[in-house]
C-alpha cells in the first residue's frame, strides 16, 4: 500500500506541548496528535510513498531508534481513516 | 433586549413571562439598530393549552426537536433557556465557551467545568466582591482580536446557592422562584449595575480555571493540549467556526495559563482563584 | 406574511433598501425558518442595510461556507470508501450543487449527504460504507424493514467519528409512489463533475428537485427547493433545454410535477407565470411563514402531510404506518 498526505497548504499545524493540534482545511476537522504523526506528515511531504520509503526518511531525518514497519502501517491506517493521508 | 453583543426578541403567547423579563432586564439596552440577532418564542403546545394547564413550548429561530414543555410558572426559565439555546446552536461570530467569566482591571478569568462545578455561584460571589460579572454561562472569544466578550444574562442560581447569594447580596434583585425545574429549584439574580453598564466592554483573557466542587483543596497546572481539548468540549460552536475557531482556541491556550482547582467550599475556591489572577 | 418578504428579497435584492428594522427582523426570521439565510445573505451582500443585519448575514455566509466544506468532505470520504469497489458516487441535492459550483449551491444549507447508487451495487456499497465507519442510525426492526421494502433509499447511516449522515438512494421516489422514475436512466445519464464525483444530468437534476418537492413529505422546505429549481433552470437554459427537460420528465412519469415546479418557481422568483386553481393552495402553504418565523395554516399543513404520504403509499399501508408511528408517540404536526 502506498500513501499520500493531505496537501501541506491544507494543514495548519500548531505545536501545543508534547501534543500538536492540526487543523485540516479540506475537512474542517481538528486532530490532536502526538509524535510521530507530525513527523510522518513531514516525511511524506507532497509525495506518494510506500511504508519502507517513509521509514527510511524518518530514520534519516529523525534518528529513529526502532524502525518498525508494522507500527508505522498502523499509524498510516489511522491517518487514512481520519483523512489526513489517502491510500494511493 | 441586548445581552453583551447579542440582541434578542422574545415573544410569548402569555403576558406573564414577558412582564417578568421586562422587569428583570429593565436596565439592559435594546438590540442594536432595532434588529435582534435571535428570536425566541414561547408558545402553547396546543391552542387550548394557552388556558388549560398552560404548557410552554420553547421555539425560535433555532430549536431542538423533542424539547419537553414547561408549566407557565416556569415561563421565565423557558425564556432564558430559549435565549441560551439560540446562542448555543447559532452563535457564529464568537467562539462560544460554556464558562462563567469575571473581570478586574481589564483581565478576565474564565471558569469552566461540568454542571455542578459551581461556576455560576463562584462568578456571582466574585461579583459580590467587586469583580465585574461578564457572564455565568457563556463567554465569547473574538477570533479577530482574541479578546473575551461577556454575556451577562441573569445569573441562574440553583438550590442552596440561592440562599448563599441572598446573604451575600441582600440588596440585589432576584426573579420569581422557579421551583421543581428539571435542575431543581432555580432563582435568577440580576447582575449588578456596574456589570450591566460595562457589558459591551471586552477584556483580555488572563486565566482559565477548571473548578471542581466537593473535593480536598488541590491545584494543578493544566497543559495547553489538555486545555484545548477541554475547551473544545465546552464549546458548542467550535466545529462550526472552522479555521477561525481553531485560530481563536490555539491562541487562547498557548497564551493564557490554565489551572484545575478542587475546592471543599466557596470561600476556599475564591481565595484560590483570586491568588491566580 | 414574512415569507413574502423573503421571496421578494431573493427575486429583487434591491427591494431590501426599503426595509425598516421590523422588516429586517421578519425577513431574517423567515429566512432562518426556511433554512435560506445563507442564500439570502449572498443575494443581498453589499447592499445598504443596518449594521446589525449586515453582521447577521456575514455570519450566515461564513456558516454556509463551513457547511460547504463539511459537505464536500463527506462526499470525498464516501468516494474514498466506494472507489475501491468501483461504485461511482453520484451526488444529489445540495452537495451536488456545491461540488459542481452551481448558483443553487451559493450559501445553501446542506444537511445530510445524499448519493445515488445503482440498485444492483447497493449491497456492496452498503458493505463498503459500513467497513469505512458508517453505522445504522436507529436499529429499529420496523423502520428498517419498512425502508428496505418500500423506500427509495437505505435506512440512514451515520459516521461514527464524524457524526454525519448519509442517505444512500437507489432511485428518487419511494417504491410505493405512483410515478416510477427510470433509475437506470438516472445512473446512465450522470455526468462527472471533477474529483471522481458525479451528479445527475442537467434534466434529471431538475426532475429530482421537482419530485422531491411534491412527493416527498409535506412541502416543508418548498421555498428553498423552488429556489434551487429557479437557479438550475437559469443556469442550464439554452435552446431546446426545456423541451428536453419535459421529454425526460415524461420518461420518468414526472411531467405534472415538473410543470408545476416550473410554474411555481417562475411565479415566485422569476418573471411570473399563470397559476392553475390547484397551484393556489401550494402557494398559500409556501408563503405561510409569519414575521416570527411561524408556519401559519396548520390545517393545510396536516393536509399536506397526508397528501405527501398518500402519494407514496397505498391507503392500507398508510394506516398501518401511521398507527405504528403514533404508537411510538410520533406527532406529524408541529
Amino acid at each position: 500500500m502506498r500513501y499520500r498526505a493531505a496537501a501541506l497548504a491544507s494543514l495548519r499545524i500548531v505545536p501545543l506541548d508534547v501534543l500538536t493540534a492540526i487543523y485540516h482545511r479540506a475537512s474542517g476537522q481538528t486532530h490532536i496528535v502526538e509524535a510521530p504523526v507530525p513527523e510522518i506528515l513531514a516525511a511524506l511531504g507532497e509525495e506518494t510513498m510506500g511504508v519502507e520509503a517513509i521509514l527510511d526518511r524518518l530514520a534519516r531525518d529523525y534518528a529513529l531508534v526502532d524502525p518498525d514497519p508494522a507500527a508505522l502501517t498502523d499509524r498510516l491506517e489511522e491517518l487514512a481513516a481520519a483523512g489526513l493521508v489517502a491510500r494511493a | 433586549m441586548r445581552i453583551g453583543p447579542a440582541g434578542f426578541r422574545v415573544g410569548s403567547d402569555w403576558r406573564r413571562p414577558i412582564a417578568e423579563l421586562e422587569n428583570l432586564y429593565r436596565d439592559y439596552p435594546k438590540p442594536e439598530d432595532g434588529v435582534p440577532d435571535f428570536t425566541v418564542r414561547l408558545f402553547a403546545a396546543r391552542p387550548w393549552r394557552r388556558f388549560v394547564r398552560p404548557a410552554v413550548m420553547i421555539g425560535g429561530d433555532f430549536t431542538i426537536p423533542d424539547a419537553a414543555p414547561l408549566p407557565l410558572d416556569l415561563g421565565l426559565l423557558a425564556a432564558e433557556m430559549g435565549m441560551n439555546l439560540q446562542m448555543a446552536l447559532a452563535q457564529r461570530r464568537y467562539l462560544l465557551l460554556h464558562a462563567s467569566c469575571v473581570e478586574r482591571n481589564g483581565r478576565a478569568v474564565l471558569m469552566t467545568g461540568e454542571s455542578g462545578a459551581g461556576k455560576s455561584t463562584l462568578a456571582a460571589l466574585m461579583m459580590a466582591r467587586g469583580w465585574r460579572l461578564m457572564g455565568d454561562e457563556f463567554a465569547l472569544v473574538d477570533p479577530e482580536t482574541g479578546l473575551i466578550h461577556g454575556f451577562p444574562r441573569l445569573v441562574s442560581l440553583k438550590n442552596e446557592s440561592v440562599a448563599v447569594m441572598q446573604a451575600a447580596l441582600p440588596q440585589a434583585r432576584f426573579g420569581p422562584p422557579q421551583l421543581k425545574t428539571p435542575k431543581g429549584d432555580i432563582r435568577h439574580l440580576v447582575p449588578d449595575a456596574a456589570s450591566i453598564a460595562a457589558m459591551a466592554v471586552p477584556a483580555v483573557a488572563a486565566h482559565i480555571v477548571f473548578p471542581r466542587f466537593g473535593l480536598e483543596r488541590a491545584i494543578r497546572e493544566v497543559p495547553p493540549a489538555e486545555t484545548f481539548v477541554r475547551l473544545t468540549q465546552a464549546s458548542t460552536n467550535y466545529v462550526a467556526l472552522g479555521e477561525r475557531g481553531f485560530d481563536a482556541l490555539t491562541r487562547l491556550v498557548t497564551s493564557v495559563p490554565a489551572t484545575a482547582i478542587d475546592y471543599p467550599d466557596a470561600a476556599t475556591a475564591i481565595r484560590q482563584v483570586e491568588a491566580l489572577a | 406574511m414574512s415569507a413574502r418578504l423573503l421571496v421578494a428579497a431573493l427575486r429583487d435584492p434591491a427591494s431590501v433598501a426599503e426595509f425598516n428594522a421590523a422588516g429586517w427582523t421578519a425577513l431574517i426570521s423567515a429566512a432562518r425558518a426556511e433554512q435560506m439565510i445563507g442564500t439570502l445573505a449572498h443575494r443581498v451582500a453589499g447592499l445598504p442595510m443596518p449594521a446589525a443585519a449586515a453582521r447577521i448575514l456575514d455570519d450566515a455566509r461564513a456558516s454556509a461556507e463551513q457547511g460547504r466544506i463539511a459537505a464536500l468532505w463527506e462526499a470525498e470520504m464516501a468516494r474514498r470508501a466506494l472507489a475501491p469497489i468501483g461504485v461511482p458516487v453520484i451526488l444529489l441535492k445540495g452537495t451536488a450543487f456545491v461540488a459542481a459550483g452551481l448558483e443553487a449551491g451559493r450559501g445553501r444549507h446542506i444537511g445530510d449527504l445524499d448519493i445515488l447508487v445503482p440498485r444492483d451495487r447497493l449491497e456492496e456499497g452498503e458493505a463498503a460504507l459500513l467497513a469505512a465507519g458508517w453505522e445504522w442510525v436507529k436499529p429499529d426492526p420496523y423502520d428498517d424493514a419498512y425502508y428496505r421494502r418500500w423506500m427509495h433509499e437505505l435506512p440512514p447511516l451515520i459516521h461514527r467519528e464524524r457524526d454525519r449522515m448519509i442517505d444512500v438512494h437507489h432511485t428518487i421516489l419511494p417504491l410505493t409512489a405512483a410515478p416510477t422514475p427510470d433509475a437506470a436512466a438516472l445512473v446512465a445519464g450522470a455526468v462527472e463533475i471533477g474529483c471522481g464525483l458525479f451528479m445527475l444530468s442537467r434534466e434529471d437534476v431538475v426532475i429530482h428537485a421537482a419530485a422531491h418537492l411534491f412527493a416527498d413529505g409535506d412541502l416543508a422546505g418548498g421555498l428553498r427547493n423552488l429556489w434551487d429549481i429557479h437557479c438550475l433552470i437559469g443556469e442550464f437554459d439554452a435552446p431546446g433545454y426545456v423541451e428536453r427537460l419535459r421529454e425526460r420528465a415524461q420518461l420518468h412519469g414526472l411531467l405534472p410535477a415538473v410543470d408545476r415546479a416550473l410554474r411555481l418557481s417562475q411565479w415566485l422568483y422569476g418573471a411570473g407565470a399563470p397559476l392553475t386553481p390547484i397551484d393556489r393552495p401550494f402557494v398559500r402553504r409556501l408563503l405561510g411563514r409569519d414575521g416570527w418565523g411561524r408556519q401559519r395554516r396548520k390545517v393545510s399543513e396536516f393536509g399536506f402531510y397526508l397528501r405527501g404520504h398518500l402519494l407514496r403509499m397505498p391507503p392500507a399501508m398508510l394506516a398501518r404506518h401511521l398507527w405504528t408511528k403514533w404508537r411510538k408517540g410520533y406527532r406529524p404536526v408541529g
